[in-house]
């Protein structure tokens, strides 16, 4: 079973996903930043792939991107990486990146690798549905690797149905018109939004995203979810960390208090 | 035949890959552009305002001693002497009445050059629409006048701080911003690029100018066909205006000038079709200069209106299929291009349009062809980029 799948099937409130970018402070500290994620409680390890141009990502993101590609991150790279990774983390692990560095490295090639190394989902931004279900969708499945989805607070009920009805894993609710970083806390129109998506009965678990940084919002985010996702704030936290595991630790501790 | 089709692709090129949030615009614009832009109320105000705003028809120059010194008869399609000084309006003219068909309220634009940017400005000044233009922070530094002409129109003009702070960094920044604020926010698009349906929508707008180029040429020719049609390309929008009408009609050449920079090999290059590859750029599927890891090349071109490290998908499939000609024109002899021009023919050229200029001295052509260049915008904005230059 996919261990997303395992996950949502043991755990379905406060799931805590944490997203971080590969290569990012350093380029060795991809692992050491799993492991500690890991270490720290989370459920979910989302692993950013660096692009130069990620549009959907607000500055702090954006930096962290260029950091990590200066430091000389690349798709290639990350997979090395990761080879073996599975010995030490038994979370789920969904890649997040853009089209054209995956498309650069062969979308099979892609796949296989992920495949091989052990991740289980992705989250490609710049892919919509109708071109995932026209290009993708077969060569994702071959290789067991779930495609999550996002919808935001235009997305219609009946676009919210039908990316239901195409997506495995979980649906990554964008919280509010925004890109990452952009907005912090939570206000009453987006809790209408929770809402009204709470009362759909989607199939899969839901996860918020976007906003999410400490206890409060995260709290308040899984009272109408499964859990939620933080990008940016961690970001911020790790960027100038003198010591990665322990302030990534201290962080979640406080997340999930 | 070369048209886009329904899911937006011209052959491998094209799509609609755009994040989820900016789903519902998109699939409003597909759903309601063409219908809008068809009916009689659209085109009624549409038609008026391209002729009496805009100055339309703009002439169809023969340029008699450039046309000499070339060795062909050599046309000059004036949309330099469009309102703004360039093409760029007739593309925010016919998107500022959409956007108000469409409900909305407050427009946002990238800029390059500045071209785009002031037609924005200049068109929602028109309509009383607000306005915020993106553009690179170095573009804000060598195209100062059209910076200060936004803010004299009443724009609002943002910053772009990342990347190489130019046309692509200045377009990233809008799309952020229309995801940050998607309701009753139009995005006008100033080149053939960005997700299905902008590269045609754009293009439609544009196509007024080979419309006019077929009937100019009949009256003057008495042919509706050029031999070749010039035109340069950073994204391309005056080139898919200028070859729209033609791009069906094989015996006419379509010649596309890219920057060379200081040299297709020099590292400093906006020569796409030269240095780059498929993958998928602001939301279509193009070609663009990339490292094998699939990020995107900073470009350099001296001219801000080329440099962009893409091509709209139209272009990359008039590439690929061989239709149109690509040819490399470098900074120099773009400049010198622009002197000629000024001192031939009485028109100080845009850096970007001196491209195409210079094209003439890349292609091979027959003393009898009839060649129209797309004088696609007038030179007074790169006076700061003439005076540092001082070739003249």
């Amino acid at each position: 079973m996919n261990r997303i799948n395992y996950l949502f099937n043991t755990k379905k409130e406060r799931v805590l996903s944490i997203y971080f970018t590969a290569g990012f402070p350093k380029l060795e500290d991809t692992l050491p930043v799993m492991e500690a994620i890991q270490a720290g409680g989370a459920d979910i390890i989302e692993i950013g792939v660096p692009y130069s141009d990620p549009i959907a990502d607000g500055p702090t993101i954006q930096d962290s991107n260029l950091i990590a590609l200066e430091n000389g991150m690349s798709l290639k790279k990350l997979f090395e990486q990761l080879v073996g990774f599975r010995a030490k983390i038994h979370l789920p692990v969904v890649l997040m990146g853009y089209l054209n560095p995956i498309m650069q490295y062969g979308m099979e090639a892609f796949c296989k690798k992920c495949k091989e190394v052990g991740i289980d989902g992705l989250i490609l931004p710049d892919l919509p549905m109708q071109q995932y279900l026209d290009e993708f969708k077969e060569l994702f499945e071959e290789y067991g690797l779930f495609n999550i989805f996002l919808i935001s607070p235009q997305t219609s009920e009946k676009r919210i149905r039908e990316i239901d009805q195409n997506s495995n894993g979980f649906i990554y609710m964008v919280s509010s018109h925004s890109i990452t970083g952009a907005k912090t806390g939570i206000t009453e129109e987006q809790i209408a939004y929770f809402e009204r998506v709470e009362a759909m009965n989607l199939k899969n678990p839901r996860l918020i995203g976007f906003g999410i940084s400490d206890a409060e919002t995260f709290t308040t985010a899984s009272q109408y979810s499964n859990g939620a996702i933080i990008g940016s704030a961690f970001i911020k936290k790790i960027k100038d960390s003198q010591n990665l595991s322990q302030d990534i630790q201290d962080y979640l501790k406080g997340v999930k208090a | 035949m070369i048209r886009v089709d329904e899911k937006g692709f011209y052959g491998k090129f094209g799509g609609a890959y755009i994040p989820e949030m900016l789903h519902p615009n998109i699939e409003e614009l597909r759903e309601n552009w063409e219908s809008i832009v068809a009916s009689p109320e659209f085109q009624n105000e549409f038609q008026l305002l391209l002729r009496d705003f805009v100055g339309r028809p703009t002439p169809l120059y023969f340029a008699s001693r450039l046309s000499e010194k070339h060795g062909a008869k050599i046309y000059l399609k004036r949309e330099d002497l469009c309102h703004t000084g360039a093409h760029k309006v007739n593309n925010t003219v016919g998107q500022i009445i959409l956007a108000k068909k469409l409900g909305k309220k407050r427009i946002i634009a990238e800029t390059g050059a500045g071209q785009h940017g002031v037609a924005t400005a200049t068109v929602c000044a028109l309509m009383g629409m607000d306005c915020t233009v993106y553009m690179g922070e170095l573009d804000i530094q060598r195209q100062r006048p059209n910076v200060e002409r936004m803010k004299i129109l009443g724009a609002k003009v943002v910053p772009a701080t990342s990347g190489s702070k130019t046309l692509k960094d200045a377009t990233n920044e809008a799309m952020r911003a229309w995801i940050n604020d998607p309701v009753g926010t139009h995005y006008i698009i100033g080149s053939v690029v960005g997700p299905h349906p902008y590269p045609e929508m754009v293009a439609r707008f544009q196509s007024v100018i080979s419309e006019e180029i077929k009937w100019q040429m009949m009256e003057k020719e008495g042919r509706e066909n050029p031999d070749l049609v010039i035109a340069c390309v950073g994204g391309g929008s005056n080139a898919a205006g200028a070859f729209y009408h033609f791009y069906n009609t094989p015996e006419v050449r379509l010649v596309a000038a890219e920057a060379g920079g200081l040299g297709v090999n020099s590292g400093k290059s906006a020569a796409t079709t030269a240095l780059g590859t498929p993958g998928i750029l602001h939301g279509s599927k193009t070609i663009l200069m990339q490292t094998e890891d699939g990020q995107v090349v900073e470009p350099h071109s001296i001219s801000a209106g080329l440099d962009y490290p893409g091509i709209g998908p139209v272009h990359a499939h008039l590439f690929d299929i061989g239709r149109a000609e690509f040819v490399a024109v470098e900074d120099e002899d773009a400049m010198k291009a622009g002197i000629e021009l000024s001192r031939l023919e009485g028109i100080i050229p845009a850096i970007e349009t001196a491209h195409a200029i210079h094209a003439l001295n890349m292609i091979e052509y027959s003393k009898n062809d009839v060649i129209v260049i797309n004088l696609s915008g007038r030179g007074d904005k790169d006076l700061d980029t003439y005076i540092k230059w001082g070739g003249y």
